[in-house]
C-alpha cells in the first residue's frame, strides 16, 4: 500500500513537471519570441527592453532562466514565488489567494446538489429499468451531455434573474455578485445559487449515469439475491447493500470533478461574473498577463494531479485488488 | 433519404468480411442499417443533422436570397428607426438582426459551417491519432504502453478547458488552431479505447496465426486486428462530435475560438451576452441550433452503438432490451 502511493506520487510530481516545463518554453523559450518586448508593450525603448531583461533575467542563458524558474517553484517558504502580475504588481499568490475561496464555495456548493441529484436519478432509473422514472432518468442524461455549460448559465440567468426582475420578482442577484461565507452565510448562499445549479446540472448527469450503470450490474450479483432472499426490504437491499458496492467509479468522477471546479470553473465564472480562479485567468489572457496566467494554470494543474492521487489511494482502500497491479 | 445517410454513417464496419452465412446471408453492415432503419430516434435524428448540414451547405444560398452577407451591418435596414435591432419576423428578416444590423438567420447559416467543419474534422483527426496511439500502446505493451497510456490519462484527467484557452491565447485564434486543440484533447478517449481492446485482442489465436504466417507487427495491428475494433471506435467517434461542437462554441463564447466577426454559434452567444437580454431573440436562435446540433449526435451515436452490438445496455431511450443478468 506504502510502495503504491509513493508510486503514485512520483507519477504525479513527474506530470508536474512535465507541465511545468511545457509551461515555461509555451511562454519563454518559444523559439522566434522575445518576451522582454511582449511585456514592455508598445512604447518600446532599448532602455526599457535592457531594464526588463535585468528585472527579468531574459538576457540569461534559457537553461538558466529554466532553473530559476524551476527553483522558485519548489514549495519551500520564502523560497516559493510565482512572480509579480503584470497588471497591478500584486505578487500571483496573493491573487490566487483571493480567487481560491470563491472556487471553494462555488465547489462545495455545486457538489452537493450534482451528488444527490445525480445518485438519486440513477438509483431511480436502476431500480426499476424501463419504466417511466428510467426515460425520465435518461432524458436528464441526455439533456446534461449534449448542453454546453454556457447556454444552460445564460437560460438559468435569462429566466431567473432577467425575467423575474423585470416582471418586479427580484429574488436572484445580478451577475457580479458575491458575499463571502465569513461575511453573512445566507447572502452568500443565496449569491451562489444560480452558479452552482448551473455546474451541478451539467455534472450530475455523468453521475447518473454512472450510478445507473453501476448499480444495475451490482444488482444481478449473487449477494444481492442472497440479501433479498433473506428477506431484507428491497429498500435496505439497494441502499445498504448494493450501493456502497456501486460506489467506487463515482468515487474517481468526483475526485477529478471537484479538482477542477477547484482550479476554476471558467465558464460559469465568466457568466455569473465570478471573480475566482477561471475568471482571473480569462481577463489574465485576454491582457497577456503572463505570470498570473502561468500561476492559475500551475495551481489548477496541483488541484488536479493531488485529486487524482488521492482518489488512487482511496480506490486502493475501497478494491484490494488495486493495490497489487 | 435517411438509408443513404445511415449506410454513410456506419460506412467504416468492416464489410471485406464474408457475410454471415445464415438464413439470409446477410453482412454486418446490412445488418446494421436493418437494426437503426427500425430505431425511430435513429432516423429523427438522422433527418435533424441533415437538416443542419443543408443549412451549412445552402449558407451562401440563403446570403443570396435575403441579400445579407454574414458580417453586412445593413446599414440602410437592419436596424429600426432608434438604431435598435429588429425582432424575428421583420420585413426581410426572419430571425431577427443583433446589435449591428446583422442577419441572424444568415449568421447561423454560416455559423453551421463552422460546428459542423469543426466537429466533424477534430474528430477524424482525434480519430486517427487515437487509434494508432491506442493500438501501438495496446499491441506493443511494456514500456511504450506505459509512457502512451500514462500520457492519455493524464490528458484525459485535466482541466481542457483552461489548457486550450492557454494554448490559444499563445498561438492566437484561428481555425486551425481550434481544430487541433480540440482534436488534442479528444484523442485520448478514442485511444484509451483501442488500448484496451488491443490488449486483449493480441492474445487470440488469429494474432498467433497471422504472426505464424509471417505476417509484420504492422500488418497484424493495422489489417488484421483492427476491423476488429472498428465498432467501438465508430460508435466513440459519433459521441465526440457534439463533444467538439460543445468545446468550439465553449472557445468562441470566451472569445478565444472562431474570431469575430466570422460567426460561430459560440461568439454569437457571446455577441448577446455583451449586450445584455433584453433583445432574447439574439440568444435564443443560436441556442436552439447549438443544442438541436449536439442532441441529434447523441442520440446517433447511441442508437448506433445499439445497432452494431444490441448487446451492450442502450444509455439513451428507445427500443428496450431485457434486463441484464
Amino acid at each position: 500500500m506504502i510502495r503504491f502511493l509513493i508510486r503514485r506520487i512520483i507519477l504525479g510530481l513527474i506530470t508536474l513537471w512535465v507541465i511545468i516545463t511545457l509551461v515555461f518554453i509555451l511562454y519563454y523559450a518559444r523559439p522566434g519570441v522575445d518576451p522582454a518586448r511582449e511585456l514592455a508593450g508598445r512604447a518600446v525603448t532599448p532602455a526599457l527592453l535592457a531594464n526588463i531583461n535585468k528585472e527579468y533575467g531574459f538576457n540569461l542563458p534559457v537553461i538558466v532562466q529554466y532553473w530559476n524558474y524551476l527553483k522558485r517553484l519548489v514549495p519551500i517558504p520564502g523560497q516559493f514565488n510565482l512572480g509579480i502580475s503584470n497588471n497591478n504588481r500584486l505578487p500571483v499568490t496573493t491573487i490566487i489567494a483571493q480567487a481560491v475561496p470563491i472556487d471553494i464555495s462555488l465547489a462545495v456548493g455545486s457538489a452537493v446538489i450534482w451528488m444527490v441529484l445525480g445518485i438519486s436519478v440513477g438509483v431511480l432509473a436502476a431500480r426499476r429499468p424501463r419504466s417511466l422514472w428510467d426515460r425520465g432518468a435518461t432524458a436528464f442524461v441526455l439533456t446534461g451531455v449534449s448542453m454546453p455549460t454556457f447556454i444552460l448559465g445564460l437560460l438559468l440567468l435569462y429566466v431567473f434573474y432577467y425575467l423575474l426582475t423585470i416582471h418586479g420578482i427580484a429574488i436572484f442577484p445580478k451577475p457580479g455578485s458575491y458575499t463571502s461565507f465569513t461575511t453573512n452565510p445566507l447572502e452568500w448562499a443565496h449569491d451562489l445559487i444560480l452558479p452552482w445549479i448551473t455546474l451541478a446540472l451539467i455534472t450530475a448527469a455523468t453521475y447518473s449515469r454512472l450510478t445507473r450503470s453501476s448499480l444495475l450490474e451490482t444488482l444481478g450479483e449473487d449477494y444481492i439475491r442472497t440479501a433479498r432472499a433473506k428477506g431484507l426490504s428491497e429498500r435496505r437491499v439497494v441502499f445498504r447493500h448494493a450501493l456502497r458496492s456501486s460506489l467506487t467509479p463515482i468515487v474517481t468522477q468526483f475526485g477529478i470533478d471537484l479538482a477542477t471546479v477547484l482550479g476554476g470553473a471558467i465558464i460559469t465564472e465568466s457568466i455569473f461574473g465570478l471573480p475566482g480562479l477561471g475568471l482571473a485567468v480569462v481577463q489574465a489572457i485576454e491582457v497577456q498577463n503572463l505570470p498570473v496566467v502561468i500561476g492559475i494554470v500551475l495551481v489548477a494543474s496541483f488541484f488536479v494531479v493531488a485529486a487524482n492521487i488521492v482518489v488512487d489511494a482511496l480506490y486502493a482502500v475501497l478494491d484490494p485488488r488495486v493495490r497489487v497491479s | 433519404m435517411s438509408l443513404s445517410t445511415v449506410e454513410a454513417t456506419a460506412g467504416g464496419v468492416p464489410t471485406e468480411e464474408p457475410a454471415v452465412k445464415g438464413i439470409e446471408g446477410r453482412t454486418p453492415l446490412q445488418l446494421v442499417v436493418a437494426r437503426l432503419r427500425t430505431d425511430k430516434v435513429a432516423i429523427i435524428s438522422v433527418v435533424v443533422i441533415l437538416l443542419i448540414v443543408a443549412l451549412a451547405i445552402a449558407a451562401p444560398l440563403i446570403a443570396g436570397i435575403t441579400g445579407h452577407g454574414p458580417t453586412d451591418t445593413n446599414v440602410d435596414n437592419g436596424t429600426d428607426a432608434n438604431g435598435q435591432p429588429l425582432p424575428p419576423g421583420s420585413a426581410g428578416y426572419l430571425l431577427g438582426t443583433d446589435n449591428l444590423g446583422r442577419d441572424i438567420l444568415v449568421r447561423i447559416a454560416y455559423g453551421a459551417r463552422v460546428s459542423l467543419l469543426v466537429g466533424v474534422l477534430a474528430t477524424a483527426i482525434a480519430t486517427v491519432v487515437g487509434v494508432v496511439v491506442g493500438l501501438f500502446a495496446g499491441y506493443y505493451g511494456g514500456w511504450l504502453d506505459s509512457i502512451l497510456a500514462r500520457i492519455m490519462d493524464v490528458v484525459l484527467s485535466f482541466p481542457y478547458v483552461l489548457f486550450a484557452i492557454v494554448l490559444v491565447s499563445v498561438f492566437g485564434s484561428s481555425l486551425p488552431l481550434t481544430i487541433l486543440v480540440i482534436a488534442f484533447f479528444s484523442f485520448a478517449a478514442i485511444g484509451r479505447i483501442v488500448r484496451g481492446q488491443a490488449l486483449s485482442q493480441r492474445e487470440k489465436e488469429y494474432v498467433e496465426a497471422a504472426h505464424s504466417l509471417g505476417a509484420g507487427n504492422l500488418r497484424i495491428m493495422f489489417v488484421d486486428i483492427l476491423p476488429n475494433l472498428v465498432a467501438p471506435v465508430i460508435v466513440l467517434a459519433t459521441l465526440l462530435i457534439p463533444t467538439a461542437i460543445i468545446f468550439e462554441a465553449t472557445l468562441s463564447f470566451l472569445g478565444l475560438g472562431i474570431a469575430l466577426p466570422t460567426p460561430s454559434w459560440g461568439n454569437m452567444l457571446s455577441d448577446a451576452q455583451g449586450v445584455g437580454f433584453q433583445a432574447w431573440w439574439f440568444y435564443i436562435f443560436p441556442m436552439i441550433f447549438l443544442l438541436l446540433t449536439t442532441l441529434a449526435f447523441n442520440l446517433l451515436g447511441d442508437a448506433v452503438r445499439d445497432a452494431l452490438d444490441p448487446r451492450t445496455e442502450r444509455i439513451f431511450a428507445g427500443r428496450r432490451k431485457q434486463k441484464p443478468a
